[in-house]
């Protein structure tokens, strides 16, 4: 076995999976709330410019991620008023705030296109890190990509084993009955989407801070759309988002390295595959009893009305 | 009502409770006793749960005042009601589909602060089933259980939360004769455990088989409060309805024809794409009621829909006087002859904005000679239709939305009827229509079977089902669980509701 090349596969598997899972992640939370987001690329591309220069500006990537969250959270802002206070097609309001975002981010990134700025630095941990093989994959890593490590299963821990939860499940399965239960909807909802805004902005600042440091236009290549498809594909499952990242994430250079062993794939035919996977998912899922079991939420995309019975 | 020792649990003093351009409640006084059930009774609209929705927290009321074992309450919310005990099943279950039984039980408490201890919660949750006889598995996820066991999640819900006062609305819409007898139990031995059990109802005999006093509500006036035991079904009916009604349907002896509507082995997909149709067979005979019986939900709406041409069929045969109508497609049923009622009046049976004379004319305009229609004269066919069948409209010009539920049915009669159909489907013909409305159908089923019409009655009032049929089927699952004659003993067509193959007896 070439461990060599396994252990980069890895690592470029960690690094690039990294952005995609934050953004994943977040739309699972809005998702499960029942608000179908599709402007992650455009939060995720105003993450990575705002971390960005917000970095470059004040010298610290930290200040930067916390921007670039901020910045994601207020643009899932303008979709959840649009959809669940004006309760406007989610589809059409998500599709916007994406081309927004990529407009927008544009705009404000020109100045910033090649400039250096600033990154997270890797950390080694102690001890962990000198663990042969998974030391190096695991524990030599920057700050955001450890951070990501904690959310996702803390993530899931939340989903499905506490109150909050419970509550966050309902109001996307069944709003009317979370209602009568006394449960907030539109509160939980508007929480959970900016979450969702927040998370994808900072998988943008983890391209723009720590993946691929800098900036340059359009930045995020479509990796906010294979996050709204990674959500299907996962079940609405934050473990599942984890291996689902990786796995898409170390696409590019699983590519790179299959080459030097003589093996050749087609890039395209590589990333196509997460949307590929999303049709056959949705495919498998339309079907009544598959969507009970996987937990589809019941009134994904759907407003909800108070008094409607 | 003196010298009992009972503690008046509920009292509602001078409830008034205004909706735009209706009075629903009244200045309604209402109290009930602990430990007693108390049946509300009334016909729709009569402002029976908008009551118990203000006593649930769900309305406020615009005037009058709320005593709960004698000290005043003011709710704002359902969760302040739940707090002060009283607890409300409702029509339509509030439950959470995917999630399971102790999770749906749980939700919306502060109690975990976060951490879900679903076991705990299960261990309780076991113990009130233990105490009150109601048995569903907490762990089972709410889409695996029947409307029967969502029944008692709801009310384990409600003690769950503490409730002393449990309010029931129509719970017996859902259940099979046997699940209403269990549920009855349950009801009973929680009313002798001192909870006060408040039953919403329309229906006269379940009221007098459960209650110990029944209040009687018409037009959002309390017309009374009676005791069960001293109480009978006319003179109950006479309070709920402002008038004698008759209850037992004059069924002129007919001798039935040659089969009109014959049914072999359909098959059929529901909506969902599972089979909901598994081989069924029968036929209608002319000046004929075939009653078929069944909870709802177990293949008569496909049925329905499969031979009136509105569903495609993946197997077997529809035959119409001799002719193969099978998938023909709706135009060739009606030009057959075939007749439909439909389950959903309002989206199915008409034209919500269209006026009545066109919706009147909605399918024998096909018939009128020349290209364009001469409305003046549908118009005044229009109007003598709705005398005939006396529905209750200013003018044939309204839009048909504007008609009450009962006139709308109404509506549809003297569409269907008019064209002297050789087979008439009508599922739940009487659903939800107040007692006259009621009657007026029963009456104008029977006309069209002395008439000669062939007549399917898919209907979940078995008693309805008893009244009006010559022969009745029972549905269970997509198939035919058994014939038996209208006189047979209620337990019997129970025992095939709930999917009991009678032995010895064929369909």
């Amino acid at each position: 076995m070439d461990w060599v090349f396994i252990s980069a596969t890895l690592i470029a598997a960690i690094r690039a999976g990294t952005p995609i899972l934050y953004a994943t992640i977040g739309e699972i939370f809005a998702e499960r709330a029942g608000v179908l987001n599709l402007g992650v690329e455009g939060m995720m591309l105003m993450g990575a410019v705002s971390g960005f220069i917000v970095g470059l500006k004040t010298g610290s990537p930290w200040v930067g991620a916390l921007a670039a969250m901020l910045v994601g959270g207020l643009m899932s802002l303008i979709h959840a008023f649009v959809s669940i206070t004006l309760r406007g097609d989610q589809v059409v309001s998500g599709l916007a705030l994406t081309l927004f975002g990529s407009g927008l981010s544009a705009l404000v990134g020109k100045p910033y296109v090649g400039v250096p700025g600033v990154r997270f630095t890797a950390w080694k941990i102690p001890l962990l890190s000198r663990i042969p093989f998974l030391g190096e994959v695991l524990f030599q890593r920057d700050p955001l990509v450890y951070f990501s490590f904690l959310l996702f299963p803390l993530a899931w821990y939340f989903i499905f084993k506490t109150r909050p939860g419970l509550h966050l499940r309902a109001v996307g399965e069944d709003p009317a009955t979370a209602d009568a239960a006394g449960i907030n909807v539109f509160k939980l909802r508007y929480l959970y989407t900016f979450i969702g805004g927040m998370l994808a902005g900072l998988g943008g600042a983890t391209i723009s801070l720590s993946y691929t440091p800098g900036w340059i236009e359009g930045m995020t290549a479509g990796r906010g759309w294979i996050a709204v498809g990674l959500v299907i594909f996962a079940f609405w499952d934050p473990l599942r988002a984890a291996l689902g990242s990786y796995l898409f994430g170390g696409v590019n250079s699983l590519q790179f390295g299959l080459q030097t062993k003589g093996v050749t794939i087609p890039i395209y035919f590589l990333q196509m595959m997460p949307y590929l996977f999303t049709i056959l998912v949705l495919i498998f899922a339309t079907q009544e009893r598959v969507r009970r079991r996987v937990g589809a939420p019941a009134a994904l995309g759907i407003p909800y009305v108070r008094g409607e019975r | 009502m003196e010298g009992e020792t009972a503690r008046i649990a509920v009292e509602m003093r001078n409830i008034v409770k205004r909706f735009p351009g209706v009075l629903a409640n009244d200045h309604v006084n209402f109290s009930a006793y602990e430990g007693e059930i108390h049946a509300l009774l009334g016909e729709n609209g009569a402002g029976k749960t908008t009551l118990m929705n203000i006593l649930s927290g769900l309305y406020r009321p615009d005037e009058g005042e709320i005593y709960l074992y004698g000290r005043r309450v003011v709710f704002n919310s359902p969760r302040d009601a739940i707090a002060h005990g009283v607890g409300m099943v409702h029509q339509h279950f509030k439950l959470v589909e995917t999630h399971t039984v102790a999770e749906n039980i749980i939700l919306g408490l502060d109690k975990p602060r976060f951490f879900l201890n679903l076991a705990e919660a299960e261990q309780e949750i076991r113990r009130l089933e233990e105490q009150y006889g109601l048995k569903v598995d907490p762990q089972a996820y709410i889409w695996q259980l029947s409307l029967g066991e969502q029944q008692r999640v709801e009310i384990l819900k409600a003690l769950y939360r503490g409730a002393r006062i449990l309010i029931m609305d129509e719970p017996t819409a859902v259940l099979t004769p046997q699940e209403v007898e269990e549920l009855f139990v349950t009801l009973r031995r929680m009313a002798r455990e001192g909870h006060t059990i408040i039953f919403i109802s329309h229906k006269l005999d379940e009221v007098l088989a459960i209650a110990d006093r029944i209040t009687i509500l018409r037009k959002g006036r309390v017309v009374g409060t009676v005791e069960a035991q001293m109480a009978t079904k006319e003179e109950l009916a006479r309070m709920m309805v402002g008038r004698e009604v008759l209850f037992h349907i004059e069924k002129e002896p007919v001798e039935p024809g040659a089969p009109v509507l014959e049914v072999q082995g359909l098959r059929a997909l529901s909506d969902r794409g599972v089979p909901a149709l598994k081989g069924v067979t029968f036929h209608v005979r002319e000046r004929e009621i075939l009653g078929v019986a069944g909870v709802s939900g177990n293949g008569q709406s496909e049925l329905a829909e499969v031979i009136t041409g509105l569903r495609e069929s993946t197997g077997g045969r529809v035959r119409v006087n001799g002719q193969d109508l099978t998938n023909a497609g709706a135009r060739a049923f009606i030009d057959a002859g075939v007749s439909h009622i439909p389950e959903d009046r309002v989206h199915v049976g008409i034209v919500p904005s269209l006026h009545l004379t066109g919706n009147l004319f909605l399918k024998a305009y096909r018939r009128l000679p020349g290209f364009f229609l001469n409305w003046k004269q549908m118009r005044e066919k229009a109007k003598e239709l709705l005398r005939h069948f006396d529905v209750m409209a200013p003018n044939p010009d309204v839009e048909a939305r504007t008609l009450s539920g009962g006139n709308i049915q109404k509506l549809i009669l003297a569409r269907e009827f008019s064209s002297r159909p050789a087979v008439v489907i009508a599922v739940h013909p009487t659903q939800g229509l107040d007692v006259g409305a009621t009657e007026a159908v029963r009456q104008r089923l029977l006309e069209q079977r002395s008439q000669g019409a062939a007549i399917l009655l898919i209907s979940e009032d078995l008693e309805e089902v008893r009244a009006l049929s010559d022969r009745i089927i029972v549905m269970y699952e997509g198939e035919i669980m058994g014939e038996v004659p209208p006189d047979a003993p209620v337990e019997e067509i129970g025992l095939l509701m709930a999917g009991t193959r009678l032995e010895g007896r064929g369909a």
